[in-house]
């Protein structure tokens, strides 16, 4: 556990939640949006919230890769794996986020679906080899993050002539997401979400760096902090934040440096844009349609699309409408200010997709965080 | 002078034969398979009774009548063999520790066997002798037994249930229900070893240091625990669904809370990094040779320095206390000095994405 440990050491946690005790001004209130869901999994797992002042309050953000995936998208999977006879390849997380009729893909596998869970595109890739007779398509999720290992395969894929393997992909841009809350009412407009600063994502700037952020900080004046997924790096990146707030500035600051640089990773760059291209629209649960926020697999390498492939419609299904997940996702409400939260909602039965994952604000509240709730 | 020749039965080829399904088919390949695998290795004087149940003698505990425990267990574990055990000693383990939690002595274990045609007989003769071992160290014999084939593609390889029974002294109550606030909690050791030992083995993962599985008889312990007369409320082991689970299971039945404390509680680095690795929480994480004791606070420390007498106990520690809440919340202060929830797991553990 070397070079992980460091990062989780209580006494330096401590010190830091001194510091920003000691930083923060006392006539005033401080609101930051952690972005990612692997931040929002550390403030949730490591109680850090107890050790912040109680004017400094963190927003959980939309970048949560399976809380994002709307409903259709969901859908098309379980229809390939349901109806088209193919073997689906799916990262765990994303076997339990509801779809329509009450399914899910872990559902879909029990009706005789075969679905199967992949720690990497590798996998997917040597089931496909496996398997010379029967399509098998790879349901490609996530931010930047995941985005290259999806690229990486189809050109593999292309190398070895492995016809029988395609790519169902949803893959996301967070610059895009971060854009929408930005312009979004709530926050423009009515300032009924407070957001003074974000701290950016950790393993997708190792991809993209930390060049992109740039604009947010100029163009809307919000100071961002990129910052890895240890809990020290939470409070640091906090630290950071409200000393920028303090001083009037809005700039992009890298607490991550171990692994982020300004360009980024060019060559995993290259290899996404060689092998994808922006989608003009594409819908995200919570934040509704949202233009060139994802991308789809080029012309060049279409064989691989499992959407031209099979010919899927994308077709969108509203949530259900008790759920509160797109106002969470963007800000605008906490998990415990849903009606069926905790009730009807609950990670066991998930009735949207921020239950889903331990990523997702409302499961990661559910699951380490309703002792806040209790009267008394 | 008889004209029937003595028929030659040729012995079970266990080194290249398949279980095929005349080994469940009740003729004399069945018969064969019990006499020359089964008996041969787990036999003992009950099992050799050979009727269609054994006839068992309850004994007297502190000169009355003893009162009986009875639990059950069915095992379908994969991979049949992983690093620290298999299936065979598996299926011992869990069932004579079902009874000890009880604070019963193990005394007898039945097994039922559900093969797949197919499988080799050199492997279902490692876990009948790895069984056969596991139940003479725990001092438990398999007095008796069934067995059934299912088609290929039917079962995985190899399913068994065990039953086990044991006796309780009167006066000795233990159970999940009787936590009360004030009280500690204890665990006998590391947590997490067996399911990350499974988890590894499962998806290749190999590390420097070998993950092995804990699985264990804890009858030895526990007898070892009992006899110190602390006032032990509830014993446990934490097997599927980890530590979380079962304190979780102890809360809602006492109808209490729990504060854990996160530092104490003992986690080999070999089994954090691989949780790290792939995502896991090893609170969450199955333990096969670990219990839970709560007991009272002024018993605690003899309690936890007899548990660390014994060779099974020897990283005991005491993790946390039983609080008055009326949600019934397992709580717990982090290494960071924050709290959060320590919940039950919703399905299985999978991993995260980012």
């Amino acid at each position: 556990m070397k070079y992980i440990d460091e990062f989780r050491d209580g006494d330096v946690a401590r010190t830091l939640a001194h510091k920003i005790a000691a930083v923060a001004q006392a006539s005033r209130n401080y609101s930051f949006m952690e972005f990612c869901g692997g931040h929002t999994h550390a403030i949730s797992r490591y109680g850090l919230s107890d050790l912040l002042p109680p004017n400094v309050r963190m927003v959980h953000g939309p970048g949560c890769p399976v809380c994002v995936l709307p409903i259709g998208r969901v859908d098309m999977a379980i229809e390939l794996a349901l109806n088209r006879g193919v073997i689906l390849c799916t990262y765990g997380d994303t076997l339990r986020v509801p779809a329509s009729q009450g399914l899910s893909l872990m559902k879909a596998k029990a009706r005789g679906g075969d679905i199967r869970m992949v720690y990497s595109t590798l996998d997917a890739l040597q089931i496909a080899r496996d398997n010379p007779q029967r399509e098998v398509v790879f349901f490609a999720i996530g931010f930047e993050t995941t985005t290259p290992p999806t690229a990486l395969a189809i050109q593999q894929a292309d190398q070895e002539q492995l016809s029988n393997f395609s790519v169902l992909c949803c893959h996301v841009l967070t610059p895009a997401a971060i854009s929408t809350i930005l312009e979004s009412p709530e926050v423009r407009q009515w300032g009924t979400v407070p957001i003074d600063g974000f701290i950016g994502p950790a393993h997708v700037s190792t991809v993209i760096g930390s060049q992109p952020y740039e604009f947010f900080a100029e163009e809307y004046r919000k100071p961002v902090v990129i910052a890895g997924f240890e809990p020290l790096d939470v409070m640091q990146a906090i630290l950071m934040l409200v000393r920028q707030v303090n001083e009037g500035r809005a700039e992009v600051e890298n607490e991550f440096s171990r692994a982020v640089t300004r360009e980024g990773n060019v060559k995993a760059q290259d290899r996404v844009a060689e092998v994808f291209e922006l989608r003009r629209a594409f819908e995200w649960r919570g934040l509704s349609v949202v233009p060139y926020s994802a991308l789809k697999v080029r012309a060049k390498y279409g064989t691989f699309d499992a959407e031209r492939r099979f010919q899927l419609d994308y077709r969108s299904v509203p949530d259900n409408k008790a759920c509160e997940c797109g106002a969470i996702l963007r800000g605008v409400k906490r998990p415990q200010d849903c009606k069926i939260f905790g009730t009807v909602c609950t990670p066991e039965n998930p009735v949207g997709s921020c239950m889903v994952s331990s990523e997702g604000a409302c499961a990661a509240h559910y699951s380490y965080g309703r002792y806040k709730d209790m009267n008394g | 002078m008889s004209e029937i020749k003595r028929s030659y039965v040729r012995p079970l080829d266990v080194k290249h034969g398949r279980v095929d399904m005349t080994h469940g088919s009740g003729g004399r390949a069945m018969v064969q398979l019990i006499s020359e695998l089964f008996t041969r290795h787990l036999g003992n004087q009950y099992l050799g009774q050979g009727n269609d149940g054994a006839v068992l003698p309850v004994p007297m505990v502190d000169g009355l009548p003893a009162r009986l425990v009875m639990s059950t267990d069915c095992h379908v574990v994969s991979p049949l063999f992983f690093p620290g055990g298999d299936i065979g000693c598996l299926s011992v383990h869990g069932t004579v520790n079902d009874v000890a939690m009880m604070g019963a002595t193990p005394l007898y274990l039945s097994a039922g066997f559900i093969l797949e045609e197919g499988f080799a007989l050199c492997d279902l003769e490692r876990i009948v002798v790895s069984m056969a071992h596991a139940a003479r160290a725990a001092g438990v014999p398999v007095v008796t037994g069934d067995t059934k084939v299912v088609e290929r593609g039917k079962g995985d390889g190899v399913f068994i249930t065990t039953t086990g029974v044991g006796v309780l002294p009167q006066g000795l109550e233990l159970g999940g229900a009787r936590a009360r606030p004030g009280d500690v909690v204890l665990v006998s050791g590391s947590i997490g070893d067996h399911g990350v030992a499974i988890m590894s083995q499962r998806e290749n993962l190999s590390f420097d240091a070998p993950i092995s599985s804990d699985t264990a008889a804890l009858n030895g312990l526990v007898a070892t625990m009992l006899a110190t007369h602390a006032d032990i409320r509830c014993l446990r082991d934490p097997t599927r669904g980890g530590l979380a689970a079962t304190l979780n299971e102890i809360a809602g039945q006492s109808g209490v809370g729990m504060m854990l404390l996160e530092k104490a509680i003992p986690v080999k680095p070999v089994v954090a990094a691989a949780c790290e690795l792939l995502g896991l929480d090893p609170l969450n994480v199955a333990n096969e040779g670990k219990l839970i004791a709560i007991c009272s606070a002024a018993d605690a420390p003899g309690l936890l320095a007899a548990m660390r007498s014994h060779p099974l106990g020897k990283d005991a520690a005491l993790i946390g206390e039983v609080i008055a809440d009326t949600h019934h919340f397992v709580q717990l202060t982090t290494a960071f000095g924050g709290r959060r929830i320590v919940d039950w797991l919703a399905g299985d553990q999978l991993p995260r994405i980012c």
